[in-house]
Formats: C-alpha cells, structure tokens, sequence
C-alpha cells in the first residue's frame, strides 16, 4: 500500500484550493489527496503502527457526510466493512460514528470518523450507498441510541424489543447480580 | 413419593378441569367442549385473543417496497432466481418463522420466510438471542484478562479472535513480538481453521444429507482439539494468545503431534471429497444454490471463503499480512459461480493450504523466547520472583493493575475462518479499553442471507445457510 503511494508536496493548484485552510496538509496517497482537494472540509489524519499497514481516518462533518461517502465510494473503496459508535462521556462532541470500508482492488482501507453533539445524537444513514450498513446502523443504534437518519427500518436488533436505554453509553450501569450466601440476611 | 401413588382418576377428582358453564361465558358446545379459549395476551384490558395478537411487533416484515435487501436486489442482476414469477395468489402466501430453536439454524437465529407454497420469496433474519454484551463486558476487563473474554465470541475459532485481539492492542503498546512467538500464532491459527472448517464439513453434510460427515469432521477435529488442550490446556476459549505474546511455549514433542494432525487430515481430506464430489444427490443440492455474486458481496461486507467463492480475490493473509504469516507459502483457492459447491470446494482447499502453512512452521520454527522481553507487558521470570522483592510487587501488579495502554486508536483485522475479522480499539491511556469493537464476519454474512436466499425452495434454504458457517456466538456478541 505504502509502496504505491507518491509523495506529494505542497502544489500550488491544491493550495488554491483550501485558501480558508492554509496550514492544511494534503495526505501522501494520491487517492486520499483527491478527495481532500474535493472536500476541503473533511481532515485528514495517518496512524502508522510498527508492524503492519498504515490507517487513515477522514474526520467529516455530518452535513457532508453523505457527499463525502459517496465520493469515497466512487474513488474505489467497494467494500463496507463497519460502522460503529465510540461514546465520549463529558466531551464536547460526545459521540464518535466511526465508517470502515475497504478497497480490495488497491488494498487500502479507510476510517471515516463523525463527531457529533450528545445532545442531538443524529446522522444521516449511509444504507442507500452501501446496503450493508443496515445491519450495523441498526446495531449503533440499539447500543448508543444514535439516530440515522433516513434508515429505513430502525429498529433494535441486539437487544430485545422492550428493552429501556443503550447500553454502550458510558452512563448506562453495567449493573451487578447480589452474590447470595447460605443463612446470610436477605437482601432486598 | 406420594405423587407416584396417584392414579390417573385422582388426578382427575383434584383440579377440576371441567369449567363451568358462567367462567367461559356459557361457550360450551353440545359435548361440552370450550369453543373459546380464556387465555389473552397480558397487560391488555380486553381480553384480547393470542390468534389475534401474533403479530411481530418492531421486527414484522417491512412492507415489500421497503425492504432494503429486496430492492437492493432488484438493481442488481443476479443468476440464482431461477423461478419465474408466477401467478401470486394472495392466499398462499404466508409468513413461517425458521427458528430460533431450529436445528438446521446452527444455533439461535430466527429466519422470518415469506413463502408462496415451497418458494421462499423474502426472508427477514432476526438475531439477537445470544447477545450477551460482550463488547461491555470489554470495557472492564483490563488488557491481561481481555483475551478471555473475545475468545468466547466465535467459539468454533478462539484463537483468531485472540489474535486479533493481540493485534489491536500491540498496536498501541509498540511492542514487537519475537519470531517464535510469531510462528506460534500462525501455527495455532492455522490448525484453528482446520478444526473450524472440519466442524463446518460435518455440519454441512449433516445438513444436506450426508449424514456420516457429522462424524467423520468431529474426528479429524477431535486430533486438534486434544493438540490444543495439551498446549494451551483447555480444548475451547484457550486464552493463550495474549498481548505480548503466547501464554506458554509449545510442549514437548509437539511436532509429532503437529506431523501426525497434517498426515491423518490430509487422508480424511481425499476420503471425503471421494465420497462428496462425484455423489450425484450432493451435486444437485448444492450447484447453482445460493448465489452470491461478487458485487453483492462488497455491498454487504461478506468476506472470507464466501466472498471468494464467488471469485473475490482477497485474502486478508495476503492483502494485509500479519503475525509474519507473508513468509509461508500459500495459495488463495478461488471459486467461479459463488453457489454452494464453490464454498465447499474452497473450504477443503483452504483445509489443505493451511496444512501447507502449518507444515512450513513446522520446519522453519525459530528458537527463541516466545514473548516480549518488555517488562511493560511481561512479567518477570518466575525464579526472579524468588528472588527479588521488586520483581514480586512487579508481578503483582501486572496481575491487579494490569499494564496501561497508551491513548490511540487503532483497527486490526485478521483473516477469520468466516471472514475479515476486525476489532476497533479505543484507549484513553487506562488499563481497560475505553471501547472495543468487534466487526464479526457472521454479522455481515447473517445480513446478506436475503439475497441469498430470495427464491429458493425451503430445502436449498437450509443447504445455503449450511454452506454459510455463521457462528451466532459472533453474529450477536
């Protein structure tokens, strides 16, 4: 993956184009540069660990989202892998939706990370361009109470259907079972 | 002792049976039976009857124009829906449920089927029923003890989700682990994935009819569950693999018991695709059954020898290596019609290419030490136990506190026998994940039963779900 990867410099053209962004630096891979000269307001970061690829995340906001998994879809990432919910307790943007997908034709993967308000848990679906998100939005949903918008069949799928509160929330008690003894005093 | 006493008639003469003509509001026919049942459904007002209330509440079948994977299927052309539409007479269509407690279901899944006569034209999967909050459960247990915990999630291969697991978290600590510990993890894996396609071949072939594969699967298995109780000490939900490293080096002799584990499989192997391959009802049932076509399987997520039936080259060994598995030699097998032969025929190939890895370990197993030398990981030797206070309230420690990890994110992905098999770790720099997420293949293949299966007969239903291999334990979590 690293192999193919041309390194960019700072071109005057992408310059231009990010004028609100001046410090903005274009990530290495050409693919990953092209949507950022398409979307200047989606960040791009790189997480290299010692053994094993690079990961890029794509910080989008939730107004672009749907454009932006469009192009992404388009520029080759075929694959839905994942979608996900990370809870920031006592954090501004209290929830993280994390998308994964994969492009098998040039090994690459890429994490799209969307930040949102704890007050208004809200993003828009993804299962019209990849239908496999269904499943997995069902699933953020039932377990973080973050609502997609535009899904067509939100419902719990992990968690029985009378069941109160999401229990991924950093504020939902993992709750406990009262170890009973013999002949010890009942507890109520 | 009093009960086995009693006679039919005293029975009779204790509970009543017979209601009076005023508690069921005089529906007695002329024999006296109860034409109307007084049982409704609870929390109702009116007493409401259970014929009337069996509706599926939030998990009913969406309205056909709404169902995602139906229209999704409409866009695409695939070649299994070989029934032509016929003339749909409203009356014949009725809604079964498959499951949960179904035997062909190959656990608790629940498969809502809306049949018109013997063709399935939509089907709904319901999960949920083993869902056991795993990935909570995730959040507070410390990185030493997390390995039990994940192994538990796919329980026909405990040792990839181990892996994976370690993966994650060595990703974050930047710790490298040295060859032998390497070789160790591949070696485990691999027989991992035997042991789980074998289970699959006898579950398969119990489900189509070819019912000695049952057995003949879980013996060969049987040699490498008992090669894993005698190295990691138990035969499921080992716990060996962990961050750092392996719990324990191999035993000795373990390559006889390698050597001899490749020998009787690979034998078995040739018998069984002797009796499977030229059987003419086996061909029938499964060619051209259960169709998956590549983009369908990019659309939902399936990976793995699914994917690759259908011709996907991909293979996460090869496309993303980990744990040094780039240095052993292997093929890809890859099927062409994505139906379920193809996933059979790359199973058992995959049986024999990982016998090919496991045999190449075998020769090339480095000496060494088979984890970390970090301290920030490993505990201290036993004998500096003895012999060092420091060393003791270091052990102790690691064992209480446990290691904290530092503050990141990262995913890791390693090559399942289901499938890409993917945790999302988030720290916060504690000794705990902040959050663990677990992308289970079986998730996304459950998922992708309605294109699957939309226009089957119910009995290639059972066959395609077979072929599948879906591990509720890793469907819910």
């Amino acid at each position: 993956m690293s192999d193919e990867a041309i390194p960019q410099d700072a071109q005057p053209g992408a310059e231009a184009g990010v004028e609100a962004a001046p410090a903005r630096v274009l990530p290495d891979d050409p693919i990953l540069a092209d949507l950022a000269t398409e979307f200047p307001g989606v960040d791009f970061t790189s997480f290299q660990p010692r053994n094993g690829p690079r990961q890029d995340t794509a910080t989008v906001g939730r107004d672009d989202l749907l454009s932006f998994v469009q192009a992404v879809k388009d520029a080759g990432f075929e694959t839905f892998i994942d979608v996900c919910g990370v809870d920031h307790l006592n954090q501004d943007p209290r929830y993280d939706v994390i998308i994964n997908v994969l492009s098998m034709e040039h090994t690459q993967r890429l994490r799209i990370k969307v930040e949102i308000l704890g007050n208004d848990p809200t993003v828009p679906s993804i299962s019209s361009i990849y239908a496999g998100a269904n499943f997995y939005e069902r699933e953020t949903w039932d377990l973080f109470g973050i609502v997609f918008d535009g899904h067509t069949d939100l419902t719990r799928i992990l968690l029985p259907d009378e069941w109160s509160g999401h229990p991924l929330r950093k504020n939902y008690s993992v709750g406990s079972v009262p170890v009973q003894f013999k002949g010890s005093p009942k507890s109520t | 002792m009093n009960d086995s006493n009693r006679t039919p008639e005293d029975a009779a003469v204790a509970v009543p049976l017979e209601p009076s003509a005023e508690e069921t509001n005089g529906a007695l026919d002329a024999d006296g039976r109860r034409r109307e049942r007084d049982v409704w459904v609870a929390g109702t007002e009116e007493p409401e009857w259970i014929a009337n209330a069996t509706d599926e509440g939030a998990q009913e079948m969406l309205p056909r124009d709404l169902d995602p994977a139906l229209s999704f299927q409409r866009g695409v052309t695939v070649d299994d829906d070989y029934f032509e539409a016929e003339v749909i007479v409203d009356d014949e269509r009725q809604i079964i449920n498959m499951g949960p407690q179904h035997p062909a279901t190959h656990g608790v899944l629940r498969l809502q089927m809306e049949l018109e006569g013997e063709t399935v034209r939509r089907v709904k999967p319901i999960i949920g029923y083993l869902h056991t909050g795993m990935e909570k459960t995730a959040e507070t247990l410390p990185y030493m003890s997390g390995g039990t915990n994940v192994t538990r999630m796919d329980y026909l291969s405990p040792l990839n989700n181990e892996l994976c697991y370690s993966l994650v978290v060595e990703q974050l600590l930047d710790v490298d682990i040295p060859p032998r510990g390497q070789a160790i993890r591949v070696l485990m894996t691999e027989l991992n994935r035997v042991s789980s396609h074998l289970v699959w071949l006898g579950t398969f072939g119990i489900d189509v009819g070819a019912l000695s594969m049952m057995l003949y699967g879980f013996r060969e298995r049987e040699a490498i569950l008992a090669f894993f109780e005698k190295v990691t000490g138990l035969r499921m939900n080992h716990n060996y693999i962990r961050p750092g490293g392996v719990a324990a080096d191999l035993p000795e002799g373990w390559e006889d018991d390698v050597e001899g584990i490749a020998d009787t499989v690979r034998a078995g192997l040739d018998d069984y695709q002797d009796l499977l391959n030229g059987n003419p009802i086996f061909l029938d049932r499964t060619q051209g059954v259960g169709v998956i076509t590549p983009a369908e399987a990019h659309q939902f997520g399936v990976t793995g020898p699914i994917a690759r039936s259908a011709g996907v080259n991909f293979d996460l060994r090869k496309a993303f290596p980990y744990s040094g598995i780039e240095q052993y030699d292997f093929d890809v097998p890859l099927g062409k019609h994505g139906d379920v032969f193809d996933r059979y025929l790359v199973r058992t190939e995959e049986i024999r290419q990982s016998l090919r890895i496991v045999e190449q370990v075998l020769e090339t197993m480095p000496a060494g030490d088979y984890r970390t030398d970090d301290r920030k990981v490993t505990p201290p030797p036993r004998k500096r136990i003895d012999e060092s206070m420091e060393a003791l309230i270091h052990h102790f420690k690691l064992f209480t506190e446990g290691f904290k990890v530092p503050v990141g994110e990262a995913y890791q992905a390693v090559e399942s026998p289901r499938g890409e098999l993917g945790m999302y770790l988030v720290s916060k720099g504690a000794a705990k994940p902040w959050r663990l997420h677990v992308r289970a293949p079986s998730f996304a293949t459950v998922q992708a039963l309605p294109v699957m299966m939309t226009d089957l007969i119910v009995a290639d239903v059972i066959a395609t779900l077979a072929s599948l291999d879906p591990v509720l334990g890793d469907v819910d979590r």
